[in-house]
């Protein structure tokens, strides 16, 4: 508990012991992987027969695996092969698998993995990641954790898979805050609701009463920054997801909007408006101070820290229309770096990784979704149409989320930052502004 | 001639009671009493206002200019908002849908504050004025064509019903 916010107690062991020495594990390295950088990507088909369970356990480990799956489907990078297709009936998985009979199916990886109902009541969840053509197990793990947890295991196992196969960290095991959106356009009722990535789990964080917007999680905390509504100026709030605690950030002499944290979640930077004018401030949360960033006559706002926290993104009309600008974190000289042919650009938010910053692209009365360099090199757009808003990066900088409404009410979108994949991501009823929280574990 | 004194003030007594009823279902909303509205509206009141002075500006895509419409529009607000100074009033700003939500939010406080500052040069005393932003959050026409795009850039003097 003291370590974790959530009541998940979680313990990790390697399973290792058995039946592959990690010597065999270095040598594998190179046979089994998925290339994330070509451009005719072919997914890595793969194998998931259920995870073996006693009777009582059956129904949990077939979520278990239908979740892992489906994770790893919807990632783009693998495609998982239909349990019918399966050979071999994975009983016990201390015993080496019948490589051929994996083989024969052209599956390139298999995963096998075992719950054990512990005398605690607890749940052991085991898995083993098996190079089919080398023979060879890849990576094997063991946790612990009450049988409620199931999920967080299946998304924990999930990311184990894809950081061995494709050598990038996972984003499963994270979590998605948006605004979820009922009823008519015209009287809409919007709140904040929390889900996992695959929009399992969903929960709200507020009732609707108040009008909220821009939700974003703290990169360290269990934490959301967000705009809302209620009596005189609309303000941006600090709400605690876990006790549901809330409360205003500083206390600014007009409306507070469009905030998002440093990376090490000390500080907010959001825009104030006054007069008419927009400009961005910073407040470090301990001390209260606040610090004022930007001082123009034009709308300044949509700020993003570079991963480092050095430097900042936003977008600004300072130049007679919106375009994004690179500045440093402290202020000072803003280097424009969008100059699209009469495009125009916001919404920028920086990647994790820092490589790219995602925004949202208005041109011919289209509005799309791309990525940019920092330097304002190799713009790519991977989604346009009417109308795409708001990206957020998973925590691995390889998909963006964001939202899109053709007329009828938005909902969620993910694509991958090659352009590929584009999928809709299951949602209760409309939902926009989608912010994409840090791994969980 | 006593007949018809009676008669006129007892028509003046009529008109009277029909204004209320008039004003009372205004009030209830009953459907088709819009055009009733005009007629019927007390001077000073929020329905006069409404009806009679108009209490919205609309403004171009993507612009905070005030149209010699909204202009002429202010005037008469800033006219009948010196007549009836009891009233304190909000100024929201509001943005059609295609903008993204933050800078839409930063143009509806930019158009309210542009009609708040042409008011007060009017001569309305600022301290009566509030500002608000909705950005694209509060569209009054909600099809996906200019002609509702183009209701939804407004600012709206809000009368503050308390005051």
């Amino acid at each position: 508990m003291a370590d974790f916010p959530t009541p998940f107690a979680l313990t990790r062991r390697s399973l290792l012991a058995g039946v592959a020495s990690s010597a065999m594990i270095g040598a594998a390295a190179a046979a089994v992987r998925v290339d994330v950088t070509q451009g005719n990507f072919q997914p890595m088909p793969i194998a998931l027969p259920d995870f073996v369970a006693a009777a009582q356990d059956n129904e949990l480990g077939r979520n278990v695996t239908a979740v892992i799956t489906a994770n790893l489907q919807r990632s783009g990078m693998f495609a998982p092969i239909s349990q019918a297709a399966y050979v071999e009936k994975i009983a016990n998985i201390d015993t080496m698998p019948k490589f051929p009979d994996w083989r024969v199916i052209n599956a390139q990886a298999l995963v096998t993995g075992r719950m054990t109902r512990q005398p605690d009541g607890r749940l052991r969840a085991e898995f083993r990641l098996w190079d089919v053509f080398a023979g060879q197990q890849l990576t094997g793990q063991q946790y612990f954790t009450t049988p409620d947890n199931w999920r967080r295991i299946a998304h924990i196992i999930s990311d184990a898979i894809y950081e061995r196969l494709t050598g990038e960290k996972g984003y499963f095991d994270s979590r998605i805050v948006f605004v979820d959106e009922t009823g008519p356009k015209d009287r809409r009722v919007k709140r904040l609701a929390l889900m996992d990535q695959d929009g399992a789990g969903i929960r709200y964080l507020t009732r609707g009463d108040d009008l909220v917007l821009t939700p974003r999680f703290n990169p360290s905390t269990q934490e959301v920054t967000y705009m809302a509504y209620g009596q005189g100026d609309p303000r941006v709030f600090l709400l605690n997801i876990e006790t549901n605690q809330r409360e205003i950030v500083g206390n600014f002499p007009g409306m507070t909007f469009s905030p998002r944290f440093s990376p090490d979640g000390q500080r907010v930077i959001m825009s104030l408006e006054r007069g008419g004018n927009s400009n961005l401030f910073v407040m470090d949360l301990r001390s209260k101070a606040t610090t004022r960033l930007t001082d123009t006559p034009a709308i300044d706002t949509a700020p993003s820290y570079s991963p480092d926290g050095a430097r900042i993104c936003f977008e600004s009309d300072r130049g007679g229309s919106q375009q994004i600008y690179v500045m440093p974190a402290n202020g000072g000289t803003a280097q424009r770096i969008t100059f699209g042919d009469g495009a125009r650009y916001s919404t920028p938010v920086w990647s994790p990784r820092g490589d790219y910053i995602a925004f949202t692209r208005q041109a011919r009365g289209n509005f799309g979704i791309g990525v940019i360099r920092p330097d304002g090199s190799g713009e790519r757009v991977l989604a346009d149409g009417f109308h795409n808003e708001g990206p957020t990066f998973s925590p691995n900088g390889r998909v963006i989320m964001f939202f899109r409404d053709q007329g009828q009410g938005p909902s969620l979108y993910t694509v991958d930052i090659t352009g590929r994949n584009e999928l809709k991501v299951p949602t209760p009823s409309f939902a926009s502004d989608p912010a994409w929280s840090p791994l969980l574990s | 001639m006593m007949n018809m004194e009676k008669f006129a003030r007892g028509l003046r007594f009529a008109a009277v009671v029909a204004f209320a009823l008039g004003a009372a279902a205004c009030a209830t909303q009953q459907p088709g009493e819009q055009a009733n509205a005009a007629n019927v509206a007390a001077p000073g009141s929020e329905q006069d206002f409404v009806v009679n002075v108009g209490d919205r500006v609309f403004f171009e895509t993507d612009s905070t200019e005030l149209t010699p419409q909204a202009r002429a529009t202010l005037d008469k607000q800033a006219q009948w908002l010196t007549q009836y100074n009891r009233y304190s009033f909000t100024m929201e700003g509001h943005a059609d849908e295609r903008g993204t939500r933050e800078y839409n939010i930063a143009l509806g406080a930019r158009r309210s504050q542009v009609a708040r500052d042409y008011l007060a040069s009017r001569g309305v005393n600022p301290q009566r004025m509030r500002t608000i932003s909705y950005g694209k959050e509060r569209p009054v026409a909600v099809c996906n064509d200019i002609s509702c795009w183009s209701q939804n850039r407004r600012a709206v003097t809000v009368l503050n019903a308390s005051s």
